[in-house]
């Protein structure tokens, strides 16, 4: 992380006092205990206690604290629910933290023309929860939804099991209220689907708290399906597991989800909820169907002689719902179920062309011979997206350094089978260093400039996604083409 | 203008070269791909024409891995042929300008992604934005880059490829694309409703979505561009057994109210490419493309009644196409979307009016600082033809 600014530490009495003038009574928290809450988000691996966190409860409280902070060169790291696997909202010692948890009202829901407008703090889930009962929902669905907040799904464009059909966070929001480092409050999009200009809102949503802090969503709501099933299909190989894959996909199905699981993820699942899943494969796949009746009795039956065709030994069909829900418990509780059985996991999020996966898979193995730690396996089948979960012990010298180190080298390996080094739980901390294995030099200034077009002091969760913080005014230099630097008189910045 | 300048860069380092020079003397660049938009905008700019061809081979095709890669001056039309012949598509169903403007088609795939272009699936599917995944480009700086990736999953750094879409060359220069490439529909039917007034056909297609008849795509179309006939069309798609089950839903739902018809599949898509191209709106007129919430899009055609505009609606309302007289001067048609909480933009329109007003809808004095500081950003000398849409 950037090296605290014993200037703005030194500064920390001005800088609560100030916070207090914005935000009144219990908003400003600045004591040594309660300040511990805020050290660390879903990536507990990293900790850092903030200068002071602020909970304001409206925009003009947020615009009022943006600017004053822009002002006093005092860096702000915004945070949701805290439940970011990437150390997006980790603290910095010389940083606001800006908690949005009081941002929790439900504002709007207009059924006719299918949004609902939440205060970022809303729960992922209580989007549902509020329209549900007209047959309704909101789509993506971390497996966080319980606790993340729909503000913290806009800044890493969260995924979930359904977005191969439904789509990612950026597919489902229509428009957020914004405030910028300076105070100034935007809206992007709004309830029209397309932009007058160039699409603003599609590189906020994924921005990673970079770029601004936002106070409004409007999302996308879906009438809820007629009827959900689910098919466990166990295979004797992954790659045979993977041949359904693909073959279910060339046959014109996107199943609403399609996960795989590898032979230590199904027993350790297992173990932990008796899900009632075969042991004696190697990859587990469950594939949902959703939608009318009619449709998902047919493509359950196309699944199903897919599966047979690809030589499944394990074959079922749900007939209920708790049916289909048991399929999917073991699934859904595979990382705590992984913690059962080892004091420590690190999941990592890499995303690689499917086609890919039979090798990353031996690869991966060969690698966890290499470290000495097992891994295993859950994988979003349908778009290619992995979570391997490396299994450490944190008490033990050494070992957290080389499951970090393992993380990586699996992520490299995503890398060069054409894939990429996070598929939904962001870049933050965790992966920032690794940007460079993707990414060049000016790759990265590419989106850095527009990260400058937005916060040029760069106070605006510093330290995350990019690997080093060029100066803003450095970054829009031109380089000299062909000896003669371009409009030497136009203004530069 | 004919004796404009055209510069014809032959692979990446030749326009690295030509971008790079550009930006150095000062000389704008008109960006053209097929050249089928090339009547938008703002007419007689000072450019050099910047032709962009030769990067039009499929660099990665695997159906199943539902990735597209390609050069991006490939004709449009061959994509959607390899697609189809795969069974797949591009599920924002994008669509050819040059039949908008009496041209042969000639779009290519940056074009459209550069412009925006959905079509009638947008409303469910997503825009060319949900299905842009990657890309390789030229920005104004001179310098190649990468943004996104190649696979269907992925929040790796700013979505940069978001920002390309509907940036109309403005940011970079395209040379590669990846694209998200989705199943092609088994069978498609459209359940055809009469009667309706413009309220009630957008009330009709915002409960169609509403239901769980998981419809694709809702227009209407008023009995003054339709040969007297008021029709609004609900199109479902998909496999077989479930498409005759979700039609019968919709006859359900509706039924009982409104003279209802099917129409089979070879019907349907005669009247979505219809839809598709705006032909009901040919002819001479100013045509404007109209975004608003989608139950506004009553409001829109109710309020530009008084300015003689023939509209017809897509997205459940929430597009207006509307072709006025070209006597108009575009503000009403400015104010209307304004008020209404979207935004209106010129797309045929006579060489004076493109003059007179800007094509594209004015934005918020904080959005445009923002928009003008990204654009900054990647085209510091602003050749990027910053003066197409001022």
């Amino acid at each position: 992380m950037p090296v605290p600014d014993g200037a703005v530490l030194s500064r920390r009495g001005e800088i609560v006092a100030a916070l207090r003038g914005i935000v009144p009574g219990e908003g400003v928290i600045s004591d040594p205990a309660s300040l511990r809450a805020y050290e660390s988000d879903g990536l507990t691996a990293y900790r850092q206690v903030p200068l002071v966190v602020v909970l304001p409860e409206t925009t003009a409280q947020v615009s009022a604290i943006l600017r004053w902070c822009n002002g006093a060169g005092v860096k702000v790291v915004p945070r949701g629910s805290g439940t970011s696997l990437s150390g997006g909202a980790l603290p910095l010692e010389d940083g606001v933290l800006l908690g949005l948890s009081k941002f929790n009202q439900v504002l709007d829901i207009d059924y006719d023309s299918r949004v609902a407008v939440v205060q970022p703090g809303v729960t992922n889930l209580a989007i549902t929860r509020a329209v549900e009962d007209r047959g309704f929902y909101y789509a993506p669905d971390p497996s966080s939804q319980i606790a993340c907040s729909i503000g913290g799904n806009v800044a890493e464009n969260s995924g979930g099991v359904h977005c191969l059909k439904y789509g990612l966070t950026t597919n489902n929001v229509l428009g957020v209220e914004m405030v910028m480092m300076d105070g100034e409050v935007v809206r992007l999009g709004g309830q029209h689907l397309d932009p007058a200009g160039l699409d603003l809102l599609g590189i906020v949503v994924g921005s990673e708290g970079l770029l601004g802090v936002v106070t409004e969503v409007t999302v996308r709501i879906l009438p809820k399906p007629q009827t959900a099933r689910a098919l466990l299909l166990g295979f004797e190989t992954v790659e045979r597991a993977g041949q359904c894959v693909a073959d279910v996909i060339a046959a014109g199905i996107i199943p609403a989800g399609m996960e795989m699981m590898d032979r230590p993820a199904i027993h350790a699942a297992e173990a932990f909820v008796h899900a009632g899943y075969p042991l004696d494969v190697e990859a587990l796949l469950i594939v949902e169907l959703d939608g009318p009746h009619a449709e998902c009795d047919y493509l359950v039956e196309q699944v199903a002689r897919i599966a047979t065709v690809n030589g499944a030994v394990t074959s079922r069909v749900s007939t209920s719902e708790d049916e289909r829900l048991a399929f999917w418990a073991g699934r859904k509780a595979a990382f705590p179920a992984v913690g059962r059985i080892s004091p420590d996991y690190y999941c990592m999020d890499g995303t690689i062309p499917r086609r890919r996966l039979p090798e990353v898979l031996r690869r991966m193995a060969a690698l966890s011979d290499h470290y000495g730690l097992k891994v295993a396996n859950v994988f979003h089948a349908g778009d290619g997206n992995l979570h391997p979960l490396i299994l450490y012990d944190a008490n033990q010298p050494g070992e957290l350094e080389r499951a970090e180190e393992f993380g990586a080298d699996i992520l490299r390996l995503c890398v060069e089978v054409g894939g990429v080094l996070t598929g939904e739980h962001g870049v933050g901390v965790e992966k920032r260093d690794l940007m460079g294995t993707m990414f060049t030099e000016i790759d990265l200034a590419h989106q850095q400039r527009v990260k400058c077009a937005f916060d040029p002091h760069l106070l605006l969760n510093p330290g995350k996604v990019f690997p080093t913080l060029h100066r803003c005014a450095e970054m829009g230099r031109m380089h000299i083409h062909h000896g003669a630097v371009p409009f030497p008189d136009l203004p530069r910045f | 203008m004919t004796d404009q300048e055209i510069l014809r860069p032959y692979g990446t380092d030749e326009l690295v070269e030509a971008v790079g020079q550009a930006a150095a003397r000062g000389q704008r660049l008109e960006v053209r791909g097929g050249g089928t938009k090339s009547a938008i905008g703002r007419p007689g700019r000072d450019t050099a024409l910047l032709q962009i061809k030769g990067f039009d081979k499929v660099i990665d095709y695997d159906g199943p891995e539902l990735v597209l890669t390609a050069g991006a001056s490939t004709p449009l039309a061959d994509i959607e042929t390899l697609l189809a012949q795969n069974n797949q598509m591009l599920a924002f169903e994008p669509f050819d300008h040059g039949v908008l403007f009496g041209l042969p088609p000639a779009a290519t795939l940056g074009g459209v992604i550069a412009a925006g272009v959905s079509g009638s699936r947008r409303l469910t599917a997503g825009a060319v934005r949900d299905h842009f995944l990657g890309l390789r480009g030229v920005s104004g700086r001179g310098e190649a880059f990468m943004g996104g990736a190649k696979v269907v999953k992925n929040v790796t750094g700013y979505d940069l490829p978001k920002l390309l879409a509907n940036s109309w060359g403005q940011l970079a220069v395209m040379t590669e694309v990846t694209l998200k490439v989705l199943p092609r529909p088994q069978t498609v039917q459209t359940v055809v409703l009469s009667g309706l007034d413009e309220r009630l056909a957008c009330l009709v297609m915002g409960q169609a979505l509403g239901s769980q008849a998981d419809v694709a795509a809702a227009a209407h179309l008023p009995a003054e561009i339709n040969g007297g006939l008021t029709l609004t069309a609900l199109r479902l798609e998909g496999f077989e057994p479930s498409v005759k089950a979700r039609v019968q839903m919709v006859l359900e739902q509706f039924g009982a109210t409104v003279p209802c018809d099917v129409l089979p599949p070879e019907a349907s898509a005669l009247l979505w490419e219809q839809v598709q191209h705006v032909r009901p709106l040919q002819g001479e007129g100013t045509l404007w493309r109209i975004n608003v919430p989608p139950m506004a899009g009553s409001e829109v055609t109710e309020q530009l009644k008084p300015y003689g505009a023939r509209c017809l609606l897509d997205w459940a309302g929430g597009l207006v196409w509307a072709l006025l007289p070209t006597t108009d001067g575009g503000q009403g048609v400015r104010d209307v979307a304004s008020a209404l909480g979207g935004h209106a933009m010129l797309i045929r329109a006579p060489e004076a009016l493109r003059r007179s007003i800007p094509t594209q809808h004015p934005l918020a004095p904080g959005v445009a600082a923002l928009t003008q500081r990204v654009k900054d950003g990647f085209d510091p000398a602003a050749i990027l033809d910053p003066e197409r849409f001022i």
